[in-house]
């Protein structure tokens, strides 16, 4: 199993407002509000949610009271969009007080932010930004995710980025840069799979070999998520990360891979724009459970690493 | 002291990643930054216009999200160039995007194009208000049995504390009827409505609901809400209208939950 559960348990020491509904092995899907009242009906049985961060920052009202719901009933996934992670500038220390009273609200099973960036001095572009990959940029990031895990007293999953575009002033490979990070850290890392696939058809390198190189055993969880596809100015495929569809073909084959490889590692089906009805939605968890389930088989008879 | 740190040396010091590639995301107009590429070293031009889209797309998305009776009053095409003009000349300061959008309404008000509707940019205030209220933080609204068992001759000094979520917008147009024609999907009620209307926008269970103020209402509450005491609140509203129904308008307060706490205005 991975490295990522090996962690301490912060919550252990003291009571907890919630359940503490385990995730490990689980497929779950994006929470949308559209879904609550189709979800309350149905109640399905397992699986998990995940929940934007930034959502869920106002001081009170519906939205708390939609979470809190979802909550009792199952594990959620916390997921920052905007901590500027990935930025040259100091991290934002009024958004970090507010994700840490997030955690510490609603004890999520998984927190993750995003390996980019999003606001440049006071500007927030709603964009998840890249980065240049170098000794200085990796200094800084490492502090960053130090700053994060030491405010929400417990380690963070670092999301691979999609991008579109590569920095000249670029040194390092990204699963380098990546595995460089967490060891520096101490954090896991929150594997998007879709990513993976949307960078390399836009950079023209093999999804395979980015996941042969990066450190899978820090992985405490997986997205998958649907993609679009443009051109660009060669008029070369350029896919756009853009979650607003089901996952594709190509994505599930190297879902399937990494799950052959890890284990059943908590995954997640990305939904934000376009959003389908429920059953849609639920079904590609439900498609995502039935490869997890597939591998929890092979892990629990102990052939870990027979089959990598 | 000097000092090592590089952004300190003023204009000799290469701007950072963030400044240089930021620089033309809200500027069409302007080149892409030199310090991105494609594959190879190639040009990058489609590549970096990704992300001008998704910053300009989205922010605009953000705004139609907070605005939906506005957008429906213009139509989508309308809406979006004059979103389109907001986003690029004022992007959000802060990465809450609930929190975005709070001086759309006046850019509306002077938005050229918009000067036929001149309702509009009280449509906005509405919903702007709307969204305020909605994520505003909870707590019990006052109670009739509460303010019932303050002695009668106190009541002239009593100050009342609001809702968090309550939000009043004074309108010299019909702005509660239009919204309410236009908030929701569906066939849109017409609009028969020509006096000025005032909106009460209060959360008084788990939803948001917009009410039109009776007459000296809106003046009632807001002095009240600025915590000036009962009486003085009165005083105001008659002024405002002659007519000024108070037993009404305490009723309609309390069992919209526009206050949370009572204080003995007598400072002890």
């Amino acid at each position: 199993m991975n490295a990522i559960i090996k962690f301490a348990d912060p919550q252990a020491s003291r009571l907890l407002r919630f359940p503490a509904h385990p995730i490990a092995g689980l497929a779950g899907t994006s929470f949308k509000h559209e879904h609550f009242s189709a979800i309350l009906a149905e109640r399905p049985a397992g699986g998990f949610f995940e929940v934007h961060a930034e959502n869920y920052m106002g001081a009170g009202g519906p939205s708390h009271r939609a979470l809190e719901s979802i909550r009792r009933d199952y594990p959620v996934s916390l997921h920052g969009v905007c901590m500027s992670i990935g930025g040259p500038q100091p991290i934002d220390v009024a958004h970090l007080a507010r994700f840490a009273a997030l955690v510490e609200r609603y004890e999520p099973a998984l927190v993750s932010e995003h390996l980019a960036w999003s606001t440049h001095e006071t500007t927030y572009f709603n964009d998840l930004l890249p980065l240049p990959y170098t000794e200085a940029t990796l200094a800084r990031v490492a502090d960053h995710i130090d700053e994060v895990q030491e405010a929400i007293r417990r380690p963070i999953l670092l999301e691979n980025p999609s991008t579109y575009v590569l920095f000249r002033d670029s040194t390092m490979k990204e699963t380098d840069f990546i595995r460089e990070l967490a060891r520096r850290s101490g954090c896991g890392l929150l594997l998007d799979i879709n990513n993976v696939f949307v960078s390399a058809t836009n950079h023209g390198f093999s999804a395979h070999d980015y996941l042969s190189d990066f450190p899978l055993d820090r992985v405490g969880e997986i997205h998958l998520a649907g993609h679009a596809e443009q051109a660009d100015d060669e008029n070369e495929p350029l896919l756009i990360d853009s979650h607003d569809g089901p996952v594709a073909d190509a994505v599930w084959s190297l879902f399937d891979i990494v799950a052959g490889r890890c284990g059943p590692i908590p995954t997640l089906v990305e939904w934000d724009s376009n959003i389908p009805d429920w059953p849609v939605l639920k079904g590609e968890a439900m498609a995502a459970q039935a490869i997890l389930n597939r591998y929890a088989q092979t892990f629990a008879f102990g052939s870990t690493h027979a089959v990598r | 002291m000097l000092s090592a740190d590089p952004s300190s040396l003023g204009g000799r010091a290469k701007p950072n990643y963030g400044a240089m590639f930021s620089s033309a995301l809200l500027k069409p107009e302007q080149a892409v930054p030199d310090c991105v590429a494609g594959p190879h070293g190639r040009t990058a031009s489609r590549r970096y216009s990704v992300y001008r889209n998704n910053v300009t797309f989205s922010l605009i998305e953000a705004l139609a999200s907070i605005y939906p009776a506005v957008q429906r009053i213009t139509g989508v095409e309308f809406f979006r160039a004059m979103a389109r003009f907001h986003v690029r000349a004022n992007p959000p300061r802060s990465p809450l995007l609930f929190e975005y959008g709070r001086d759309f309404p006046d850019f509306i008000e002077q938005y050229e194009y918009a000067q036929p509707l001149p309702w509009l940019a009280d449509v906005a205030r509405i919903e702007r208000a709307w969204l305020d209220c909605y994520h505003a933080a909870d707590a019990e609204p006052l109670s009739a049995t509460a303010l019932a068992s303050v002695p009668a001759e106190r009541l002239a000094k009593l100050v009342f504390v609001p809702h968090p979520a309550v939000r009043i917008v004074r309108s010299g147009f019909s702005s509660v009827s239009i919204f309410a024609a236009n908030r929701n999907a569906g066939p849109i009620a017409p609009v028969h409505a020509v006096d000025p209307e005032d909106a009460l926008i209060i959360r008084p269970g788990q939803d948001v609901v917009v009410r039109h103020l009776p007459a000296g209402g809106a003046a009632f509450l807001t002095r009240l809400i600025e915590g000036a005491a009962l009486a003085v609140a009165v005083s105001a509203a008659l002024e405002a209208t002659p007519s000024f129904d108070l037993s009404a308008n305490i009723a309609g307060m309390i069992e919209a939950g526009v206050f949370a706490t009572i204080q003995d205005g007598d400072p002890q």
